[in-house]
């Protein structure tokens, strides 16, 4: 399988902060959800692929192009939601549109329209009186309307309400039926997460902690909830982190089915990716 | 075609997709031959991710009910009745296993066993 998108020992020292030998591909056709703490390193991350930071180390490789090397191609092909809006708020959606027409090579004026007519967005009124929804949604429909290949999407959803973030999901996946594109996404809102991606990428202090198949990580991972006895009976290389709560212990374990064979415990739960993340940055190492 | 997926059954979703795709072959509602929706598309009408209904297909693929032909997409085999069959003997014998487990642990005798079972198929 091929990737759209290649990060390899991805390295940024700041005064507090640190992005450590990052390293993950994102294969053609598909959406990975990257997960972690505010501060873990997602933006960061996602600025040094676009390569808009300086002085990083490690090689970023987008369409097979190294990103220093070919910015300007592949910027072309690339679609962006930044976390904090990039748009001057004195702007107007229709300011926006002529200033992308003379950017992108494909930008396409109609399809801009029918996006701001489908989220019900004046094109005319400044940015500054926009909701924070409706500025998700005008950076969502710009990102969109030059056919990029690679969508790189920071937090996307936050802000919107439910109906709105299944609106813009919907987008996305429709993005995605086009094999040739994919989608690197982050968000705090897992369960979206927990339906559309393909791959979830997780990272914490600036390192990655794992990047695996959505499928793998939640069909796979369990979360045994036991009593003090029983988890003194559980061998150190059959879970991955505990965590001890007032009334019980929970144990992340890697394959709850084998757990369970080889452990008689009542309670080995599905895991959700929140549990994940908690288990993984609160537990206690095995 | 309707595919019902929960996302609380504690059932891997590739699972759900592919039994619920494999019992509409064995009742015929999907007929040989007969076009199944693309990876993609079936991902994005679920809302679920390309790797899982990927998944459900490879596994159809190899229990024989679906056929893929590449660049085109994914067909309804046509189906040996012979292997379903056996697949649904070797279920029932699954489902019997249990039963006799859970006899032999209360020391309930054979004889009973064959007894409910006879009152149960006639009562079918």
């Amino acid at each position: 399988m091929e990737n759209i998108l290649e990060v390899k020992n991805l390295s940024k020292t700041y005064d507090n902060f640190a992005l450590k030998d990052v390293s993950f591909n994102l294969p053609k056709g598909m959406i990975m959800g990257f997960i972690g703490e505010n501060g873990a390193g997602k933006t960061t991350t996602i600025k040094a692929i676009l390569n808009i930071i300086q002085n990083y180390s490690g090689d970023i490789e987008i369409f097979g192009l190294n990103n220093r090397k070919e910015d300007g191609r592949i910027k072309e092909n690339i679609g962006v939601v930044l976390d904090d809006m990039f748009f001057p708020e004195i702007l107007t959606p229709n300011d926006i549109n002529s200033i992308m027409k003379s950017s992108y090579k494909n930008w396409d004026e109609k399809r801009f329209y029918t996006y701001l007519k489908d989220f019900a967005l004046p094109t005319n009124k400044q940015i500054k009186t926009f909701s924070k929804g409706m500025r998700k949604k005008l950076e969502i429909a710009t990102a969109l309307s030059h056919y990029p290949k690679l969508l790189l999407l920071d937090e996307p959803t936050a802000g919107l309400d439910p109906i709105a973030r299944a609106e813009v999901i919907d987008l996305f996946q429709n993005f995605i039926e086009n094999e040739e594109c994919a989608i690197l996404l982050s968000s705090h809102i897992t369960t979206d997460l927990e339906h559309i991606a393909d791959y979830i990428t997780f990272i914490n202090n600036g390192s990655i902690l794992l990047s695996k198949t959505k499928d793998e990580l939640l069909d796979h991972y369990g979360i045994v909830k036991c009593t003090e006895k029983e988890f003194k009976t559980i061998h150190k290389k059959d879970y991955i982190r505990y965590r001890k709560t007032k009334y019980a212990y929970e144990v992340l374990v890697e394959d709850k089915k084998e757990f369970k064979k080889k452990y008689p415990v009542e309670v080995v739960d599905k895991i959700t990716l929140d549990d994940l993340m908690v288990l993984m940055i609160k537990g206690e190492e095995a | 075609m309707e595919i019902i997926i929960s996302n609380s059954s504690g059932v891997p979703i590739y699972e759900q997709i592919k039994e619920q795709i494999k019992a509409k072959i064995i009742a015929n509602e999907l007929k040989t031959n007969e076009l199944l929706p693309s990876i993609r598309t079936l991902a994005k009408d679920l809302r679920c991710s390309v790797i899982t209904t990927k998944n459900a297909y490879e596994e159809l693929v190899k229990e024989g009910y679906v056929k893929t032909i590449p660049s085109k997409g994914f067909y309804v085999a046509s189906i040996n009745k012979e292997i379903i069959l056996e697949e649904q003997l070797n279920q029932i014998e699954g489902f019997l296993n249990q039963a006799i487990v859970l006899a032999k642990r209360n020391q309930i005798p054979k004889k009973a066993i064959n007894e409910m079972i006879t009152i149960l198929y006639e009562e079918e």
